[in-house]
């Protein structure tokens, strides 16, 4: 029985109860000052949280700048608002942790059959798998887990890849080919391989995989290097903001002092002054920016794609070009049966008959699509074979035509040029009529197939490239938000300017060679565009290499899988359009955030300023516009929805913001709305309810 | 407000923006090397000063170079304007023979006017001989301007080229904008000033009898005056064209010597905002889309329009006296109205407003009413205009970087939102480029908190401020603004010419001005290096209203929640107590 794995097509569920219980407690061991440091934001607020704690031990202790509750009240909340953002990120975290945990069970150690040679009747010596290098050669039997990756040099054997794929349907391996590669962890079913190792321990896909999903070895991306300096930045000069605030406070008082010495002014308190500093630092987004890293980085995990460094997933969002492989991408698999074009003189159906008796046997898809089609157009239902006494005549390269002959004819399908030459011999020609609907077909980019009984020619069968339903409107989308598709055919031009004109993309390469692909990546990167493609071949490792963003599928050779720098387990070519979104999502959640966060302060300075200074000029209060009860109240709100928010945009941070395949001026037009203008006004209503909340429970 | 109120600023707007283009597009042709008339003229003399200085006029600079050039020549002028205050006593052109300046107001005079501030802390009519006036502070007028146009062009370079390494010439760039820009605008705005009767004499002081005598503080009896004199016209053309400010006479361009009529007046102002404005233009067109200067100028437009109406609106209306004592402030065909306490008669309020708005948006700094006087929200426009980091059309060149820095953040957060690295005009915004952005972005900010607090936290700092509680600090505020985003433009009220405002706000001045210049030129060194990225429905257009609206909004709110809470504690706590 196969153990189903199932952990990557079930998207988990947000707050995983089991996640959320490690989580609060990795939230309390990120407090460590050598974690925080890394995060200059919330650094800060550690900082403060340490310094107001101190305070109010100062003031239970009766020398306090201000009640002990109150300065209780905000070291708490300072504390909580740390918490909060570790707690972003340990869940984020957990989620590849659990990830992890699953492949983890798939890397156990097994015995490996060691082999000194290619020839398996020499025997072989069990070690264990951790002692395999790379080039060692390993024989790999029915039952047995493949002890690492590597690439299949003789046999063929069905393989179970569920522990990475999730898909539990078995897979082929064999020498040779696209798909030699085999990856450590997954088990044989049936029959044996002979596997040549090309990973060392501990740097296996499998490695990597486990690494990158539990974010071991992340490393901030340039992007978000560069908005943590901005950030830092910002931090810098609130701090500067705050602390000069003293001074000017100490000025204040004497000034007023002078003026009337009964004044009750009182220069503002560190404690206030650090509440203030909090509230003004873009806590949202600094708590949150590494939580939107992993939880972006964990979206392609739920798609199933494999990114080997943050760095692509961010790549990916500003991608202009798109190569698309036609087959698999644009087309379905391969081509289909459309029409039945009769000859002069020869009924549609005993056209559609003859060339259903021809593809019986016939198991290409294109001949199954022909049974298809004459079952659907003319009820001509699948016959038996050995009924009819019928003889398969396979497609040979000599005569380049397949048939079938039964007792009293012999019926051919093929090519138009096949069939002449086949007509020719027996003194026969093709009739204009054919002729003619055969131009029309490779016109308009498909492939006619001419069906002969005996010499009779019966018609034409149309074999077209189905595009994929919803494809043109996905490339429409893509154009919308400036991504440029471009096919990658290997047909004649002719035949994919039609079908590139049927599935709406903006260009195509035609008669396409691993050279001249790599040729044109160069060119669109020369002007300046980052291309991405996908590919599974080991002739298209150079041009995976050469991409910006290269998905490999998972089904396709180990060198295609190194030249990339993601690997789709799904093997969906199609799935590089989820890709972009994901990436471009990622940065659109950053940037949303942001905004957000900035805009927030507009409001904090409401509650605070005029509570910070209530005692030194009352005339202040003015700006009070929330009404707030007291001045400690206004504070105490302040810091509450400043730590609150961060909780409350953890689903938004993981999730990421909605996205919308619309061109830049509108998405922005849009987000700077929602999180900008929001951002403007929330907090009014959030800290002014807080208020309310705070004097309708009597703590204030 | 009367009707004639609105007619004057929007003359004011109107010839101001009619200028942009001609000007704009003539400032291109200057620095792309093409063709623009006046070249023929005067390429000999260009040729002459290269050959002179042994600058050859092909050789490229790389960003270090550049900076290289432009703080050397900026040091030697800072010397050179040291050294001839301080030994003016026995160099000609000394009329009213006087002294020696004192080291430290040399110090602060020197670092003021090479750093384009032209913040002053003496009058000039009885520190300064008419030598050091012309070969001191005239020269650095032309040269301090020259500079910061030279370092926009690299920048522009640097966003206009792609895959290089070179930014132009300093040199070059130097000679050029001086020659064929300054030059000849000077010329044309002196010509207009003399037309109205502002002064340009060798002559000594003349002293005259005055009709009504007067008594001095001290009780002697005054009879008769002093009228000091001057090369005024053509230092005064060039002060306010280089965004300057420093007057001739200690009360700038209040003074009837520099400043008599309304057309005078008029001519000031649009030389202000002439250049920073067309500089616009100029970078749209040297970028190769006119679409992204016209945003960016829509962008300070819109900022200085809210401001100016926001100036008028507040001194339109008088404050009520303490005394309540009745006092007729209602504008009619005959008066002002309004707040008409320091300032001119014959400019009223209109002007005196629109003149504190102009000055303050660009780096000017040059006045014509006193900004101490105004009501506390009036007075709080040209602080706060200062504290946006002096980019609402800004210094000549100066402006435009730093508005082209804003632009930089603003494309930073605006191109997450639409899911791109964010680029700027193709040219892709990454760490480096943040980090000279943050730089320039943060220096002038934290120079105005650090020197304020210190002011207000010593006892030399708080010795000379005029007036108590909240107005002192705003006195302070706005001095500590003005030199640290390289204004110059004085509050008044605020006894600055000691030795700690001398120092103090000396160094403010050398980093607000320095430390923006090498981050600027390393941030057009690094961008120059990049490749343009060809723009689609992709990236994010930077010439739409939307992005103009963006644009305000991150220089407003970078500057507005930096300086809040030290706003609240001077201007607004001022007007919410009146």
């Amino acid at each position: 029985m196969l153990q189903q794995h199932t952990h990557s097509h079930q998207p988990r569920p947000l707050f995983d109860p089991q996640i959320m219980r490690g989580a609060i407690m990795a939230a309390v061991r990120k407090l460590d000052p050598r974690h925080q440091v890394r995060n200059p934001v919330m650094f800060v607020v550690e900082v403060g949280s340490v310094l107001t704690t101190g305070l109010a031990i100062q003031a239970s202790l009766g020398q306090g700048e201000a009640s002990p509750g109150f300065i209780w009240a905000i070291a708490l909340w300072l504390w909580f608002t740390v918490l909060f953002a570790n707690f972003a990120e340990a869940v984020a975290e957990g989620r590849g942790k659990a990830q992890a945990a699953t492949l983890r069970q798939s890397r156990r150690d097994v015995q490996a059959k060691q082999l000194s040679s290619t020839d398996r009747s020499r025997g072989y010596t069990t070690v264990p798998s951790t002692s395999l290098r790379k080039g060692d050669l390993v024989l790999v039997e029915a039952g047995d887990s493949i002890p690492g990756d590597g690439d299949v040099i003789d046999g063929v054997a069905s393989v179970d890849e569920s522990a990475i794929t999730g898909e539990s349907a078995p897979v082929i391996r064999e020498s040779g080919g696209d798909r030699s590669a085999v990856t450590g962890g997954t088990r044989v079913l049936s029959d044996w391989l002979i596997v040549r190792i090309t990973a060392n321990p501990g740097e296996t896909f499998l490695d990597r995989m486990i690494e990158m999903v539990e974010g071991a070895k992340r490393q901030k991306t340039p992007n978000e290097i560069a908005l943590n300096i901005l950030l830092a930045s910002l931090t810098i000069i609130f701090l500067f903001a705050t602390v000069t605030l003293l001074p000017f406070s100490l000025y204040s008082v004497a000034a007023v002092k002078a003026l009337d010495p009964a004044s009750s002014a009182a220069p503002v308190t560190v404690t206030v002054l650090v509440a203030l500093l909090v509230c003004l630092i873009p806590t949202t987004i600094g708590g949150l920016l590494s939580a939107i890293g992993i939880a972006g980085m964990d979206r392609m995990i739920q798609a199933n794609v494999i990114a080997m460094s943050g760095r692509a997933v961010e790549a990916a969002g500003d991608v202009d070009v798109l190569l698309l492989d036609k087959t698999g991408t644009i087309t379905l698999g391969n081509r289909q049966a459309t029409a039945f074009l009769p000859a002069p003189g020869i009924s549609a159906a005993r056209l559609a008959d003859a060339a259903q008796l021809a593809s019986l046997a016939d198991e290409t898809p294109e001949g199954r699509s022909i049974v298809v089609l004459a079952k659907e157009q003319y009820g001509i239902r699948e016959r038996s074979i050995h009924a009819l006494e019928a003889e398969f005549i396979p497609f040979s390269a000599q005569t380049r035509m397949s048939g079938v002959q039964v007792p009293d004819r012999t019926i051919w399908k093929g090519a138009v040029d096949a069939i002449e030459r086949y007509l020719q011999d027996r003194r026969a020609a093709l009739p204009a009529q054919v002729r003619a609907d055969v131009e029309t077909i490779a016109k308009a980019g498909g492939t006619p197939l001419v069906v002969v009984e005996d010499v009779t020619v019966l018609g034409v069968i149309q074999l077209k490239d189905i595009v994929k339903g919803g494809i043109k409107e996905r490339f429409g989308a893509l154009r919308q938000m400036g991504i440029k598709t471009v096919m990658i055919t290997g047909d004649n031009p002719l035949t994919a300017a039609a079908i590139a004109a049927e599935a709406g993309v903006d260009d195509f390469l035609a008669q396409a060679t691993p050279e001249n692909k790599l040729e044109l990546i160069r060119e669109y990167q020369r002007g300046g565009r980052l291309v991405a493609m996908t590919g599974d071949g080991t002739n298209d490792a150079p041009a995976l290499a050469q991409a910006d963003v290269a998905v490999a599928m998972n089904s396709g050779t180990q060198a295609a899988k190194e030249a990339g720098n993601m690997v789709d387990l799904d093997s969906n070519p199609t799935k590089l359009i989820e890709v972009v979104e994901i990436g471009k999502q990622l940065l659109m959640t950053r940037g949303a955030l942001t905004t957000f966060s900035i805009a927030n302060d507009i409001a904090k300075y409401f509650a605070i300023i005029p509570a910070a200074f209530a005692t030194t000029y009352p005339a202040l209060n003015r700006l009070n516009i929330m009404r707030l009860a007291s001045p400690q109240s206004a504070i105490i709100a302040a810091v509450i929805f400043n730590a609150l928010v961060i909780v409350g945009l953890i689903p938004l941070a993981l999730r990421g913001i909605a996205y919308r395949p619309v061109g830049a001026a509108l998405v922005l037009r849009r987000n700077l709305l929602i999180y900008g203008l929001g951002g403007l006004i929330v907090p009014f209503i959030g800290i002014k309810l807080i208020d309310m909340l705070l004097v309708g429970l009597g703590l204030v | 407000m009367q009707w004639q109120s609105y007619t004057q600023l929007a003359l004011y707007l109107g010839l101001l923006l009619v200028c942009v283009k001609p000007l704009g597009a003539y400032m291109a042709r200057v620095y792309s090397d093409q063709p623009f008339g006046l070249d023929r003229l005067l390429a000999p003399v260009e040729r002459g000063i290269y050959r002179l200085a042994g600058v050859e006029r092909k050789a490229e600079m790389g960003w270090k170079t550049y900076a290289g050039a432009v703080l050397v020549f900026n040091l030697l002028g800072l010397l050179v304007v040291y050294l001839l205050q301080r030994i003016q006593q026995w160099l000609p052109l000394n009329p009213a023979q006087l002294p020696a300046v004192t080291a430290d107001s040399a110090f602060n005079t020197a670092i003021s006017f090479a750093s384009n501030t032209n913040w002053q802390g003496y009058s000039g009519e009885t520190s300064l001989s008419y030598l050091t006036q012309m070969a001191g502070l005239g020269v650095q007028n032309f040269l301090s301007a020259a500079t910061g146009m030279a370092v926009l062009v690299a920048l522009i370079r640097g966003l206009s080229r792609q895959s290089v390494r070179t930014l132009g010439n300093f040199w070059v760039d130097l000679t050029r904008s001086t020659l064929y820009i300054l030059l000849p605008l000077a010329c044309v705005v002196t010509l207009l000033l003399v037309s109205q009767g502002v002064v340009q004499s060798f002559d000594p002081y003349q002293s005259a009898t005055l009709l009504q005598p007067t008594t001095s503080s001290d009780g002697t009896p005054v009879t008769q005056q002093v009228l000091p004199l001057g090369p005024a016209a053509s230092q005064i053309a060039i002060k306010q064209l280089g965004t300057n400010g420093g007057g001739f006479f200690g009360v700038n361009s209040a003074h009837p010597f520099e400043n008599p009529t309304p057309l005078s007046n008029l001519v000031e102002m649009l030389a202000i905002l002439l250049i920073p404005a067309a500089l616009c233009y100029t970078f749209g067109v040297m970028v190769g889309d006119r679409r992204q200067g016209w945003a960016v100028l829509a962008a300070m437009t819109l900022i200085f329009v809210a401001f100016m109406a926001l100036s008028v609106a507040a001194e339109q209306q008088a404050p009520p006296l303490e005394s309540g004592a009745p006092l007729a402030t209602a504008a009619t065909p005959l008066q002002a109205g309004g707040n008409m306490e320091g300032k001119e008669t014959r400019f009223g309020i209109a002007n005196s407003a629109l003149w504190a708005t102009a000055t303050t948006a660009a780096s000017n700094g040059s006045v014509n009413s006193m900004h101490d006087a105004y009501t506390p929200l009036g007075g709080m426009v040209p602080m706060v205009l200062m504290q946006l980091g002096e980019v609402v059309y800004g210094g000549v060149g100066s402006g435009l970087y730093g508005m082209l820095t804003f632009a930089i953040i603003a494309v930073f957060v605006a191109g997450l939102m639409v899911g791109r690295t964010p680029e700027y005009l193709g040219k892709k915004i990454e760490t480096f480029e943040m980090k000279m952005a943050a730089l320039i972005i943060l220096i002038p900010c934290v120079t105005v908190l650090l020197a304020t607090a210190l002011a207000v936290s010593t006892d030399a700092g708080r010795a000379t401020v005029a007036n108590p509680g909240p107005h002192g600090f705003s006195e302070i505020l706005y001095a500590a603004s003005s030199a640290g985003n390289n204004n110059g433009s004085a509050f008044a009220g605020l006894g600055a010419n000691t030795p700690f405002y001398n120092m103090l706000l000396g160094l403010a001045m050398l980093s607000a001005r320095y430390w923006l210049i090498v981050p600027t030129l390393a941030l057009a060194g690094a961008l120059v290096r990049k490749q343009r990225v060809p723009t689609g429905a992709g990236t994010l257009p930077t010439h739409t209203p939307l992005f103009v609206g963006l644009l305000i909004g991150v220089v407003l709110i970078v500057g507005a929640l930096t300086f809040i809470p030290a706003l609240a504690l001077g201007p607004i706590v001022e007007q919410l107590m009146l």
